[in-house]
């Protein structure tokens, strides 16, 4: 069998679980709801209209409307293209340099090495709301200061795990082979270990992505994310949360969307973690 | 001596950590953008008064010598002055820390309560349809947003069913119990997934450990020996797991405090930011990471005390 894409997803796809493939399904609907969104619906996310208001769910209005007669149906698909992004640049951009700081630092040792995990001790110290809470305090509340707090935090925990895997990683025969045999350290990292310890990364990041959703949401609730009006499932819960008595689809519907995206992301993660071969990891706790 | 070591080589290596929450606390303050004191007064003040407080905060001194000061004070429980509730920042911290800390412990034990009969079943009967079916149950509330729970709560025990109330602290340890329920079983609902996990494996790991082969051979059954052997030997790690995700738990008790309006930490904290209130902001953040390697000290003695063989 040639080695093609479609045969590799076709084995990928014999070989995998339940789990991944439930997962997998789920957040594919919750993607295409996300691209689709203006063919799904006939209303404006933003469009107020001051003849519906506080209306509850029909088939007009799927998940009723909200104070000021929006759509909550539309606002919360809409929603979806952005919690989606945050939630991927959140998890996949401090991925990327918190996994080469915590390769390069559990590989070379030494004093780099150790100042690293200082500072990612002390980042680890604070409750993780608490710290991007306090950088947001500092540069106010958007999304723009959301994304430059969680890059300048979020990467000590990719380092930590990355960089426990590498210390067990680096004694093993094949890396000391391909130091014997002279290659470049670089080499060595990315070439050789990487594929080895990048996995329960990865499997880390799923359960990161929920986390960030989750945390960038809280961040709306609290009135420090995404401003009103844009839609965005965290700001849209507070905001119906004043309504909670003669409106309770506005804050509980958006929400369904969450726990929805989160508990698919979390079959991934759970369903990967099994075709690895390796323990569940909900947290890092190294 | 043994144990004096290891308590001595805890305590040495958490005073990086101190240090570097200090210094994060202290310099980020000073990152703000504009004149911090200006946005601290809403831009009505006079050049006097900004330039008084300015001295009275001790911020005309050198950079070096005001963190020196701040860490000083700092030790000595001293975080500065509001200037907008007018008032002390320790007082004010100190005055709703108990709220806070009651809520942490009863959400702990819920979490407890809820997770330990979880865990029996699914480890009893692995890879079966309870086990995936508590595991699913695990993921879901994991993916569950805190203040999407509470206020999904707050609508059915609090407004329908009118049993628990929707907000507030109560008088009286019977009272906060009371009171404290939603919140509580809230921040349980979102750790007790993650417990019940840890604590199945740990189980698991038990399970096929020597003494367990011995007290079966002794001819007890399976659920005589998890109950009786097992079970008191899984709850060691409970605490380490409890004490890791600490800091995870405040920051879902932030939330949740603002959600029951609940006088504690986190309703302070929020309001703090709503005014730019940076004297308690700072001392809040440095009073939370405190509780956190305080707290994560502690496990690691008590974890020492009944496990005496991490000392090997």
């Amino acid at each position: 069998m040639k080695l093609k894409l479609i045969n590799i997803i076709k084995s990928e796809y014999n070989s995998s679980n339940t789990n991944l493939k439930i997962g997998i399904f789920l957040f594919l609907i919750i993607f295409l709801i996300g691209i689709f969104a203006p063919f799904l619906t006939s209303y404006d996310p933003l469009y107020q209209d001051y003849n519906s208001l506080l209306l509850p769910p029909s088939f007009d209005h799927f998940f009723g409307t909200d104070n000021y007669g929006r759509d909550v149906f539309t606002r919360t698909i809409y929603a979806t293209r952005l919690d989606l992004k945050i939630g991927f640049y959140t998890t996949y951009i401090p991925l990327i340099y918190g996994v080469m700081i915590g390769a390069y630092s559990g590989y070379y040792g030494g004093f780099i090495d150790t100042i690293m995990m200082r500072l990612t001790d002390t980042a680890m110290a604070f409750p993780f709301l608490i710290l991007i809470i306090f950088i947001l305090s500092i540069l106010g509340p958007g999304i723009h200061n959301i994304y430059i707090s969680i890059f300048l935090v979020a990467w000590t925990m990719y380092a930590r795990l990355i960089r426990a895997e590498m210390l067990v990683e680096k004694d093993k025969d094949y890396i000391v082979a391909a130091q014997v045999l002279g290659y470049g350290s670089n080499r060595i990292i990315f070439k050789h270990a990487m594929p080895n310890i990048i996995t329960s990364c990865i499997i880390f990041s799923m359960f990161d992505f929920v986390l960030n959703i989750l945390l960038v949401s809280g961040l709306s609730f609290l009135g420090l994310g995404v401003q009103p009006p844009q839609p965005e499932w965290g700001a849209m819960v507070a905001e119906g949360r004043d309504f909670i008595l003669d409106a309770w689809w506005i804050a509980t519907l958006p929400g369904m969307f969450i726990v929805i995206t989160g508990f698919a992301l979390c079959l991934i993660g759970d369903g990967l973690s099994e075709r690895f071969g390796k323990r569940n990891q909900y947290t890092v706790s190294v | 001596m043994k144990y004096f070591y290891y308590l001595s080589s805890r305590i040495l290596s958490i005073l990086p950590v101190i240090f570097g929450v200090t210094l994060v606390s202290f310099f980020l303050i000073h990152l703000i953008p504009g004149d911090p004191v200006r946005i601290m007064l809403h831009g009505r003040a006079t050049d006097e008064v900004v330039k008084q407080i300015y001295h009275e905060l001790g911020w005309d001194k050198h950079l070096i010598r005001q963190y020196l000061d701040f860490l000083f004070n700092a030790i000595r429980g001293d975080f500065g002055k509001s200037y907008i509730q007018k008032a002390p920042v320790s007082d004010l911290i100190f005055e709703r820390l108990s709220p806070s800390i009651f809520l942490l412990i009863y959400a702990s034990i819920l979490s407890i309560i809820i997770s330990l009969p979880l865990s029996y079943l699914s480890s009893i009967k692995v890879g079966s349809y309870v086990d995936h079916f508590i595991r699913s149950f695990g993921l879901i509330g994991f993916a569950m947003p805190p203040f999407w729970i509470g206020i999904l709560l707050i609508l059915i025990f609090g407004l329908y069913l009118n049993i628990f109330p929707v907000g507030g602290y109560g008088v009286g340890f019977f009272e906060h119990l009371y009171f404290l329920f939603l919140p509580s079983l809230t921040i349980a609902l979102f750790l007790s997934p993650m417990l019940t996990q840890s604590l199945r494996a740990s189980i698991l790991d038990n399970l096929s450990s020597d003494y367990v082969e011995v007290a079966k051979s002794k001819g007890l059954t399976n659920k005589n020996i998890i109950i009786f052997h097992v079970l008191k030997n899984s709850l060691i790690p409970v605490i380490t797991i409890l004490a890791v995700n600490l800091s995870w738990l405040i920051s879902g008790a932030v939330i949740i405090e603002y959600v029951f309006s609940i006088p504690g930490l986190g309703s302070l904290l929020i309001r703090a930011i709503s005014y730019r209130d940076y004297p308690v902001i700072q001392g809040l953040c440095i009073t939370f990471s405190a509780m956190v390697v305080i707290v994560n000290l502690l496990a690691d003695l008590c974890y020492m005390l009944i496990n005496p063989r991490v000392l090997k």
